[in-house]
C-alpha cells in the first residue's frame, strides 16, 4: 500500500543515479550520504565551445548559482566538454535536476548528476588523452566535442605511417 | 488500510474524484460502518487542513464529500447544512474580506458536481443559498483586480475575477436545470446498488473562527486566452461561462499540481485527459499553463518548470502541440501593448528559452511590425529583451546569424568589457602606467596591504575590475575602499562602465559585491534609480538586479531569524537538562548571551530591510511625481511607455514581495503612501491593501 502511495508522490528526477566516482575518498555508504545532501551538480554533453555565462544563464533558471568550475583537458588545460555548479541550496539544485536536466543547451542535450562536492583535481579529464574517459572510445564524429574518439582518431591516422 | 488509501488519493488527485467517491460508495453499500467511519475521518481531516491554513487542499475534501452525496453516502440535506454554515461567514463583521471569499467559493466550486442532487431535495433551501451568495458577491470589494490582471484591455477576452466568473458559470448551470455533462460520474453505472445504501448525516460543522495569523488565499483572475474562434477544426472549446470551461480547467490545473515534479507523467496525464475527443485539448493544456505562468503575485510552481513541461508536451504530441503553442506566442506578441509588465518579463524568459531548444527557429519576419514605431514601445522591447536572452544561452553571431538584417538594430551588442585602459594605444591616458604596476602588482602576488596603498594613493579601480573579472580574490581590498555610500556608489559606477554591454556580468559581480559585503543593498537600489541609469531603467535585466537584490535581503533576514530559534530551542533543551546535570550553568549562560546577539542581529537585519524598501518606494514616489507633474504643467498624456513600465514596476514590487512588505504596512503608510500623493501612484497602494482586506 505504502508503495502505490510513494508512486504519488514520486520524484524521480530528483534521485541519485547508479553512477559511483572511482576516485572517491571514502565507502560506498559515505559517497552516498553526500550525494544526497548535495548542492552540486556535475554536467555532461557539453560542447567543448560552451562558456561559463552560458551555463551560468542557464542554471540560474532554477536559483542562485554560487560557482561553476568549467572541466579542463588534464593536457591542454582547455574546457573539454563537461562542468560542475554548485547551488545555494539544495532545493535550487533539485530544481535543477527536475527541469533543466535533459534539455538543451548550446543545441546538446545536457546531462547532470548529484556530484558529493568539487575538490581540488576534479576539474580535469580523467581520459588517457586528456579528456574525459567517454571522448577516448566514442566511435562517432561529434564537432562539438574534438571530432572523433581518441582512440578512433587513432586507427584512422595511426602513428609512423605516410598518409598521402 | 482501503480508507487511509481513499482519503490519501482524494488529497494527492483531485482529478480523480469520482473515481474514489464511487468506490466508498460502494464500500458503504456494503458496509453501514465503514462509510461512518470514513465520513468522520474525512471531517477531522477537513478541520485539521483549516486549522493549518491548507485552504487549498481543503476545497478538495469538501468536493469530495459532496460527491459522497451523489453515491449515497452522505444525505443531501446535512451538505445543504454544511453548505449553509460555510455562507454563513459571509455575514461575520470586522473579517478580512478573503475569509468571506473562500467559504463562497468553496460551495459555488462544488455546485458542478452535486448541485443538480442538492436541488432535487433541497430546492428551497439552496435558493437562499444563492441569494445569500449574490448578495454577497454585490457588496463585494474589487479594487485588487487591476493588479492582477495580465492584460488591461477588455478584449477580446475580459479578465475576470475567480468569483465573479464562477458565480457566471453556476448562474448558466442553473439555467441549463443543472445538467452537466463534461464531468465523469462512474457512480451512475452503479445507481442499482448505490440507490440501496444507507446514507450518514454530516455531523453540523461550524467553521473554525478567523484566527489573525490566518493566511486565506488570496484573489485570482482567470487567465483566457482562447475561444471558440480560435481551434480551427475538430470539437469546438466551451465558452467562458460554461461550467465545463470551469471543470476543465480545475481538472487540469490538477493534474499539474499533482504531477509537476516529473515533468513526463505530468506531460503524458494532460494529453490523456478523459474526454479529450469532446473538446479541443491542446488549447486547453496551453491556456492553463500559460494562466498559471502568468499568474500575478506569482506562478504556483518555478517558472522552469513550465518551459520544460511544454516541451515535453511538444516531444509527445509533435503534429499539433507545436503550432498551438506557436499560435499562442503570435496572439501574445500581438497584446503586449496591454499586457502586463511583470507578465512581459515571464514571456521574455520563457520564449527565449523554448527557442533555445529549437534552434532559435522562429518567423521573425511576422514580426517586422515592431521596427517601425519607438524602440521603447512595448512590441521592439520584447524583441530587443528575446534576442538579449537568446544570446545569453548562446553566443553573438548566433542572434546575428537567426534573424534577418532588417532586426539589425534589435540586436544585443556583444558583450565585451569596455575598459579604456585596455587598450594599449591608449598609453597616454593619465593612470596607464599605475594600471600597468597595478596589474604587476597583483599578478606578482603583491600583499593587499601593497595594492592598497597604490590604489588609494590614485583611487584608481578600473584595473581591479578589468583583471579580475569574476574572480573575486580581492575583496578585502574593495571593501576598505568602499567603507563609505560614496565609494560603494562609485564602485558600482565603475562595473557598469566596464560592464554596460555585458548585462550579465554586472548582474554577477554586484551579486558577488553584497555576498562579500563590499556594498550593501541600499546601495544597490540608490544606484539602480540613480541619474547614471536612467538611461537603462526600462531594461530588464536593471529590475532582476534589485529583485535579486531584495531577496538575497529577505533571505539574510531569514537566515539569522532561524538562528535565532535554534538557539532559543537550545536554551529551552538546557534548561530541561539543568534539572539532570549540575554543571550547565555555563553552558546557558553562553546561551543566553548569545540569544541575545542574535536578537540585536535580528533586529538589525529587519532594520536594513524595511530600509531597503523604503528607499526603493520612496525613489518611485520621486521619480512618478516628477513625471506626472511634468506631464500635467505641459498638458501632455502621462502614458508614456516609461510611465507603463514604471508604474507597473512599482506594483511588481509590491507583488513579489508581499509576505515581507506586510510586515512594514504601518511605516509605508505613515511616511510615504500618504492622502497627500499622487492619485496614480496611491491607487498601486491601495490595490495591494486590497488584496488582503
Amino acid at each position: 500500500m505504502s508503495v502505490k502511495l510513494n508512486a504519488l508522490c514520486s520524484d524521480s528526477y530528483v534521485d541519485i543515479s547508479q553512477y559511483r566516482d572511482q576516485h572517491f575518498k571514502g565507502n560506498r555508504y559515505e559517497q552516498e550520504k553526500l550525494l544526497k545532501q548535495s548542492h552540486t551538480l556535475y554536467v555532461g554533453n557539453l560542447s567543448f565551445y560552451t562558456t561559463e555565462e552560458q551555463v551560468y544563464e542557464l542554471f540560474s533558471k532554477s536559483g542562485d548559482v554560487k560557482r561553476i568550475i568549467i572541466g579542463l583537458d588534464k593536457i591542454k588545460k582547455t574546457a573539454c566538454g563537461f562542468c560542475f555548479v554548485e547551488y545555494y541550496t539544495r532545493a535550487d539544485a533539485e530544481h535543477a535536476m527536475r527541469f533543466i536536466n535533459g534539455t538543451r543547451l548550446d543545441d546538446r542535450i545536457i546531462r547532470t548528476d548529484w556530484d558529493a562536492g568539487f575538490k581540488e583535481g576534479r576539474q580535469y579529464g580523467r581520459g588517457k588523452s586528456g579528456g574525459q574517459v567517454r571522448d577516448e572510445y566514442r566511435q562517432d564524429y561529434d564537432p562539438a566535442r574534438g571530432g572523433y574518439g581518441k582512440l578512433a582518431q587513432q586507427q584512422r591516422a595511426p602513428e609512423g605511417r605516410n598518409s598521402f | 488500510m482501503q480508507k487511509q488509501a481513499a482519503q490519501a488519493h482524494a488529497r494527492l488527485l483531485p482529478e480523480k474524484l469520482t473515481v474514489y467517491t464511487t468506490l466508498v460508495g460502494l464500500l458503504n453499500a456494503r458496509n453501514y460502518n465503514f462509510g461512518g467511519e470514513f465520513v468522520e475521518a474525512m471531517i477531522r481531516q477537513l478541520k485539521e487542513t483549516l486549522k493549518n491554513n491548507l485552504y487549498n487542499e481543503a476545497v478538495y475534501l469538501v468536493r469530495f464529500l459532496s460527491d459522497l452525496v451523489n453515491c449515497h453516502v452522505i444525505a443531501a440535506p446535512s451538505m445543504v447544512a454544511m453548505f449553509e454554515n460555510f455562507i454563513s461567514v459571509t455575514q461575520e463583521e470586522d473579517v478580512p474580506q478573503v475569509r468571506s471569499d473562500w467559504f463562497v467559493y468553496v460551495v459555488l466550486s462544488c455546485l458542478p458536481w452535486v448541485g443538480k442532487e442538492l436541488y432535487e431535495k433541497k430546492d428551497v433551501e439552496m435558493d437562499r443559498l444563492l441569494s445569500q451568495i449574490e448578495g454577497f458577491l454585490k457588496r463585494r470589494v474589487k479594487t485588487h483586480v487591476p493588479m492582477l490582471q495580465v492584460w488591461t484591455a477588455e478584449k477580446p477576452h475580459p479578465q475576470e475575477e475567480y468569483l465573479d466568473c464562477l458565480w457566471a458559470q453556476i448562474q448558466k448551470l442553473k439555467k441549463d436545470r443543472w445538467q452537466e455533462r463534461h464531468i465523469l460520474r462512474p457512480y451512475i453505472a452503479f445507481d442499482s446498488v448505490l440507490c440501496e445504501a444507507l446514507q450518514h448525516n454530516l455531523p453540523p460543522f461550524t467553521p473554525p473562527g478567523h484566527m489573525p495569523d490566518a493566511q486565506y488565499p488570496m484573489p485570482r483572475v482567470i487567465f483566457r486566452m482562447f475561444d471558440y474562434t480560435d481551434a480551427p477544426e475538430g470539437p469546438v472549446m466551451p465558452g467562458s461561462h460554461s461550467v465545463e470551461r470551469f471543470v476543465i480547467e480545475e481538472n487540469l490545473h490538477c493534474i499539474i499540481k499533482s504531477h509537476w515534479k516529473e515533468r513526463k507523467t505530468c506531460a503524458a496525464q494532460l494529453l490523456s485527459y478523459p474526454g479529450k475527443n469532446k473538446i479541443p485539448l491542446n488549447y486547453h493544456i496551453v491556456e492553463v499553463i500559460f494562466g498559471e505562468l502568468f499568474q500575478l503575485p506569482s506562478p504556483p510552481h518555478i517558472d522552469v518548470m513550465y518551459t520544460t513541461l511544454l516541451i515535453e508536451l511538444c516531444k509527445l504530441q509533435p503534429g499539433s502541440l507545436p503550432q498551438v503553442l506557436a499560435q499562442a506566442t503570435e496572439m501574445l506578441y500581438m497584446r503586449l501593448d496591454t499586457m502586463n509588465t511583470t507578465c512581459i518579463d515571464r514571456l521574455i524568459n520563457w520564449f527565449s528559452h523554448h527557442l533555445s531548444n529549437f534552434q532559435f527557429r522562429w518567423s521573425w519576419d511576422d514580426w517586422a511590425d515592431c521596427l517601425t514605431v519607438d524602440a521603447e514601445k512595448p512590441k521592439p522591447k520584447f524583441v530587443k529583451e528575446v534576442l538579449e536572452k537568446c544570446m545569453r544561452l548562446s553566443y553573438h553571431q548566433r542572434i546575428v546569424d537567426i534573424v534577418p538584417p532588417t532586426f539589425a538594430a534589435l540586436i544585443p551588442a556583444e558583450p565585451i568589457f569596455y575598459y579604456k585602459y585596455a587598450i594599449e594605444s591608449n598609453s597616454s591616458l593619465p593612470g596607464y602606467a599605475v594600471t600597468i604596476t597595478v596589474s604587476n602588482a597583483i599578478k606578482n602576488r603583491a600583499s593587499n596591504e601593497e595594492i592598497l596603498t597604490i590604489l588609494k594613493e590614485l583611487f584608481i579601480l578600473p584595473p581591479l575590475i578589468f583583471i579580475m573579472g569574476k574572480k573575486f580574490q580581492f575583496h578585502e581590498v574593495l571593501k576598505t575602499l568602499t567603507e563609505s555610500d560614496e565609494g560603494k556608489l562609485h564602485i558600482l559606477r565603475v562595473v557598469y562602465e566596464v560592464w554596460r554591454n555585458h548585462p550579465q556580468m554586472i548582474a554577477v559581480l554586484v551579486d558577488k559585491m553584497i555576498r562579500t559585503q563590499i556594498v550593501d543593498c541600499a546601495a544597490v537600489a540608490n544606484w539602480l534609480f540613480s541619474q547614471d541609469m536612467a538611461h537603462e531603467f526600462t531594461r530588464l535585466y536593471i529590475w532582476e538586479i534589485l529583485h535579486s537584490t531584495i531577496r538575497k535581503m529577505n533571505k539574510h533576514v531569514q537566515k539569522i531569524q532561524k538562528e535565532l530559534e535554534e538557539a532559543k530551542d537550545k536554551l529551552e533543551k538546557q534548561q530541561h537538562k539543568k534539572d539532570m546535570e549540575k554543571n550547565s550553568e555555563d553552558e546557558e549562560g553562553q546561551l543566553e548571551e548569545q540569544i541575545e546577539r542574535l536578537q540585536e542581529k535580528v533586529e538589525s537585519a529587519q532594520s536594513e530591510q524595511k530600509n531597503l524598501f523604503l528607499v526603493i518606494f520612496q525613489r518611485f514616489i520621486m521619480m512618478l511625481t516628477e513625471h506626472l507633474v511634468r506631464c500635467e504643467t505641459g498638458s501632455v498624456d502621462i502614458s508614456t511607455p516609461w510611465y507603463k513600465n514604471c508604474i507597473e514596476r512599482l506594483q511588481q514590487i509590491f507583488l513579489m514581495h508581499h509576505v515581507t512588505i506586510q510586515q512594514y504596512m504601518g511605516t509605508l503608510e505613515n511616511l510615504l503612501f500618504t492622502a497627500e500623493l499622487d492619485h496614480h501612484i496611491l491607487a498601486v497602494y491601495q490595490q495591494f491593501c486590497a488584496l488582503q482586506l
